[in-house]
């Protein structure tokens, strides 16, 4: 009994305290960006945290009469640390906001704690569709992947692609990717000849490219997660099967800007779906690639627009809402936001909090000595096909 | 189906080549060196840097690859490893992942953590079909080279004088040590060997496997697994070890895909089980 | 001092299994973290389930000489375990469900046991090994139940005896894992003090002579492993009980290679070494990727290589100057000795 009460007094301590500390730090405004830095998905994590580093160098550390701090936390793309830390960030750091999500499970696991904090979450890079309905205090700034799923899609049909096998990675993007490029393209007369799903941690492609191979189709759709495209298209060609006239379609995570320099030549005329190039012909989009070139050696992906948009969404967050720092002030404040991102047009619609953008399909190119996913045609404005299935 | 045997054979080929080096030293010191992943980044490091940035020819770059990992190992082996041979087995496997997470993250450091790729000159990139069998060009490079590599080891062992020293100080390294053999020589010069082995492995297989930093920690396993498999005490043995895991992987994956990852654990397990000093090792020596 | 007389060994052995005045100092020091430390509660949970995984592994590698990279196998079960009687509301209540994870643990190390029996201490790390990733293979595949690479979502814990709610601030989840930790290491302790835990370190030290003295090997290496899976098991659930979640991760080799530097860090076989492992690798691992978020596996991994190369052993010793004060002050031992003299 006594050891209850202990107990009950000491919780009533420390929430006592937590809460002191919050109303202590006024006019700093605290963003807790958890990435993973180490191990598989790393390069996810450099991406967005360069470009979360140009933002703020672009734009200076003070808005709305706020200080802005980043608190950089590795986690490895596991979910349970995710967990723990943005657990910490909030109970310990007091951040106002939690940022980065490089996989799906971590976002997922993190938007539990986004609810019962009250503070934003932004979604800089996961995909999967179902992660802005988890928690009323997501926004998602990267992409979903049924938004170039269908697009591709429709694309094939229009194309005269009339047989595809699916290749996709076994994980909710992946099904997501999917399911959605299934469902538009049977609607629209085509066959899916065979749907083969491939471990996320796999070594080697050739039996599953040997498989659909054999199947002989006119087009192999594929969605492998950002950083494995490199030896998927590798292989693809090692196979034979651009010359056997097999096309290779998808979401761009395929020809991802940041492996693109280095996967040769044989991967010219890919044809791929996506929010993002860095070839992407806008006066913004040059200025950023060129800046966020300056401050690496790297070439900026779709991961990088996530994060850059991810802190602009943040900024403008804050000065619409007029200095105010609560959860709900600012998820309504981003509600509906719109602005001219290095993508081109983007929003957050006001339903979901999930992204609307262009979503453009591209070629692979060589420009100037270097390969790039040129873009040639536009559709505008596209939001997330899975949610709006629902309605 | 042909095909499918074929590129298994390539992929069990390349774990060979990959592993062998390990084969040895756990063979002769009886030394676990989850590291031996590192040197075979190295060699694809090395092969890329070569290639893509200063143009070198694929073959020199594959060479290269080779001696600067053997080089690499023969450092490492004087100035750190020698001084853990006595350690109990815990103290080398803390030892060699030590070494490996200092590995992945100074090539996190210096490479960046993208994927990267060996720009293959173009006679060795596509497909032929030969009656049928759709024969990967690159693929096909792999099996000659490692199927090279494995006679001349074979015979190195085998015919040499060398060659005997080593069977020797493997079977039994104080008897061996007191005929006069000096095993901690032989030793340096066949961890190198087996170092520069892993080089030209990695070199050969970043065009297959994907070379990022990670690649140590990733195919530790697979490593692992063809040796426990194939027995420490021959070369024949981890050979064929990695021929089984090759074909039976791809195969598996082929066949059922639902199941494929299971089938390369299970014949580890199956096979442990039956045979706890691997499949090919000769009777119970150890 | 030349005749052993079983009356002295006796005395000897039960003045080893009396508790040390450092033992009460670490224990009061553990749960007057409670109140000292309020804003580390997640780490510190970290911390506690970690050390009673480090000390599962500690009963079978410390005091029974079997080396396992594959320890992880049970935890996840464990975690799994947990986590799907929560979600689906089968066991409601947390600590009752944390017993029968434990037990699910178990029963998958008696099965297991078997594999390990045979074999060099390299076989022995791979079928473990080989054991876990099957089972991370099989949670991945049997995504209907398990929510597959993405983990398990939704699972919603319930108050702790009907009484207390896992909160945010991870004060309550600090202590039940503290509790639970503290009754099974008091277990634990019985156990490797009991002739049965004598009896395996013979085994540890010389199999063949141990049966030769009449102890039937297999069957009390079948025991300890059992045991320690359901230790692995309850750490396992521990952790999908705290956080409300699993995932693939539990499975993971680096999970049972990270668990095999704690030990050693700690150092093996006085059942200690798990949880001062845990301590200060979880607290070094947090502080250097605070620092470096990028390269902190850099500073572990040299860590590592120097604590090889200037031996364990020396590293160990620097807790001497205060073993030796803390005997100064141990009244009963000294005791003890005495009765075993006389």
């Amino acid at each position: 009994m006594l050891r209850r009460q202990l107990l009950a007094g000491c919780a009533a301590l420390a929430f006592g305290l937590a809460a002191a500390g919050g109303a202590a730090a006024q006019d700093v405004f605290k963003i807790g960006l958890i990435l993973p830095m180490t191990g598989q998905q790393a390069s996810t994590g450099k991406q967005i945290k360069a470009a979360v580093d140009l933002y703020m160098a672009q734009h200076g550390n003070t808005v709305a009469g706020k200080k802005i701090e980043v608190i950089l936390k590795d986690d490895g793309a596991v979910p349970d640390n995710t967990k723990r830390l943005a657990q910490e960030l909030i109970v310990n750091d007091k951040v106002n906001a939690i940022a980065g999500f490089g996989v799906t499970p971590a976002a997922l696991a993190a938007a539990p704690l986004a609810t019962e904090a009250k503070i934003p979450q932004i979604v800089m890079a996961a995909g999967t569709s179902i992660i802005t309905e988890r928690s009323p205090y997501i926004a998602r700034t990267s992409f979903t992947l049924a938004q170039s799923s269908e697009i591709i899609a429709d694309w094939a049909i229009k194309n005269g692609i009339k047989k595809v096998v699916t290749m996709v990675s076994d994980y909710a993007p992946g099904a997501d990717a999917q399911k959605s490029f299934s469902d538009k393209f049977t609607a629209g007369g085509g066959t899916i000849a065979e749907a083969i799903k491939i471990p996320l941690a796999n070594p080697d492609f050739a039996p599953f490219l040997q498989r659909a191979a054999d199947a002989k189709p006119d087009a192999v759709f594929i969605f492998v997660p950002s950083g494995q495209g490199g030896t998927f298209m590798k292989q693809f060609v090692e196979r034979g099967m651009d010359k056997s006239g097999i096309k290779i379609i998808g979401p761009g995570d395929v020809t991802d800007d940041d492996l693109l320099p280095n996967m040769g030549d044989q991967v010219i005329g890919t044809v791929t779906a996506h929010l993002y190039s860095a070839d992407h012909d806008s006066a913004k989009n040059k200025a950023f690639v060129e800046a966020f070139k300056k401050a690496n050696n790297f070439r900026p992906n779709f991961m990088a627009v996530g994060g850059y948009d991810g802190m602009h969404l943040i900024y403008e967050a804050l000065k619409k809402a007029g200095g105010k720092t609560d959860g709900d002030s600012l998820i309504a404040a981003m509600k509906g936001m719109k602005w001219e991102s290095p993508r081109g047009p983007m929003s957050i619609d006001p339903d979901t909090r999930d992204v609307i953008q262009n979503i453009y399909i591209r070629k692979v190119e060589k420009k100037n000595g270097e390969l790039y996913n040129v873009e040639f045609a536009t559709f505008e404005n596209v939001k997330d096909p899975v949610k709006a299935a629902k309605k | 189906m042909l095909t499918i045997l074929f590129d298994g054979i390539a992929y069990g080929m390349l774990l060979f080549v990959l592993a062998c080096g390990l084969a040895v030293t756990l063979g002769l010191m009886n030394f676990v060196n989850l590291a031996h992943g590192a040197f075979a980044m190295a060699g694809g490091y090395v092969t890329v840097v070569t290639v893509n940035r200063y143009g070198v020819p694929f073959f020199a770059a594959l060479l290269l690859a080779f001696f600067v990992s053997a080089l690499l190992g023969l450092i490492m082996e004087r100035t750190l490893y020698r001084r853990v041979y006595g350690k109990p087995h815990l103290d080398q496997v803390l030892f060699t992942i030590g070494l490996v997470f200092m590995a992945v993250t100074m090539v996190d450091y210096v490479m960046g953590s993208s994927q990267v790729f060996v720009q293959l000159p173009a006679w060795l990139q596509g497909q032929d079909v030969f009656f049928g069998v759709g024969i990967g060009r690159y693929r096909l490079l792999i099996i000659v080279i490692c199927g090279l590599l494995t006679i001349a080891l074979q015979l190195i062992l085998s015919k040499t004088r060398f060659g005997s020293r080593l069977r020797a100080a493997v079977d039994d390294a104080r008897v061996a040590g007191g005929l006069g053999i000096n095993v901690n020589r032989v030793f340096a010069v066949t961890f190198a060997f087996g170092s520069g082995l892993a080089g030209l492995g990695g070199a050969l297989g970043a065009e297959i496997l994907g070379l990022d930093p990670i690649f140590p920690l990733k195919y530790m396993i697979y490593f692992l697994i063809v040796v426990t498999v194939g027995g420490t005490s021959s070369i024949t043995g981890p050979f064929l070890a990695s021929l089984l895991l090759g074909i039976g992987d791809v195969a598996g994956k082929y066949y059922v895909p639902t199941l494929g990852s299971f089938v390369i654990y299970t014949i580890m397990i199956v096979v442990l089980i039956w045979r706890p000093q691997g499949l090919f090792a000769r009777g119970t020596a150890r | 001092m030349n005749d052993i007389s079983p009356k002295l060994v006796a005395g000897r052995l039960v003045a080893r299994a009396h508790w040390h005045p450092l033992e009460f100092l670490f224990w009061a020091a553990a749960f007057a973290s409670i109140w000292l430390l309020p804003g580390k509660y997640l780490i510190l949970t970290e911390i506690a389930w970690l050390g009673l995984f480090a000390l599962s592994l500690d009963l079978i590698l410390g005091y029974a000489g079997i080396v396992s990279l594959g320890h992880a196998a049970f935890f996840g079960f464990g975690a799994y375990c947990a986590a799907l009687l929560a979600k689906h509301e089968i066991i409601n209540e947390p600590v009752l469900a944390l017993i029968v994870s434990g037990v699910a643990a178990m029963l998958l190390g008696f099965v297991t046991s078997f594999l390990v029996l045979r074999g060099s201490d390299l076989t022995r790390i791979m079928v473990t090994l080989g054991v876990a990733l099957l089972l991370r293979e099989l949670a991945n595949r049997m995504g209907w139940l398990t929510g597959g690479a993405d983990g398990l979502q939704g699972v919603e814990m319930k108050p702790i005896l009907g009484l207390w709610r896992f909160d945010m601030f991870g004060h309550n989840g600090y202590v039940y894992c503290l509790i639970v930790l503290f009754l099974l290491f008091l277990l634990a302790r019985r156990i490797v003090y009991s002739p049965f835990g004598l009896s395996l370190q013979a085994i540890k030290d010389n199999p063949l002579r141990a049966s030769a003295v009449g102890i039937n090997v297999n069957l009390r290496l079948v025991a300890i492993y059992t045991i320690a899976a359901g230790y692995a098991g309850i750490a396992g659930a521990l952790l999908a009980q705290t956080s409300a979640f699993a995932s693939l991760a539990v499975f993971d080799f680096e999970r049972s290679a990270d668990l095999l530097l704690v030990l050693i860090i700690g150092g093996t076989g006085y059942l200690y070494g798990g949880l001062i492992g845990a301590l200060i690798f979880k607290i070094l691992q947090d502080w250097l990727s605070h620092l470096t978020p990028q390269y902190w596996p850099f500073w572990i991994g040299l860590l590592l290589v120097v604590i090889v190369l200037v031996g364990r052993e020396r590293i160990g010793s620097w807790t001497l100057p205060f073993r030796t004060l803390a005997n100064r002050f141990d009244w009963r031992r000294k005791e003890s000795f005495g009765g075993g003299q006389a």
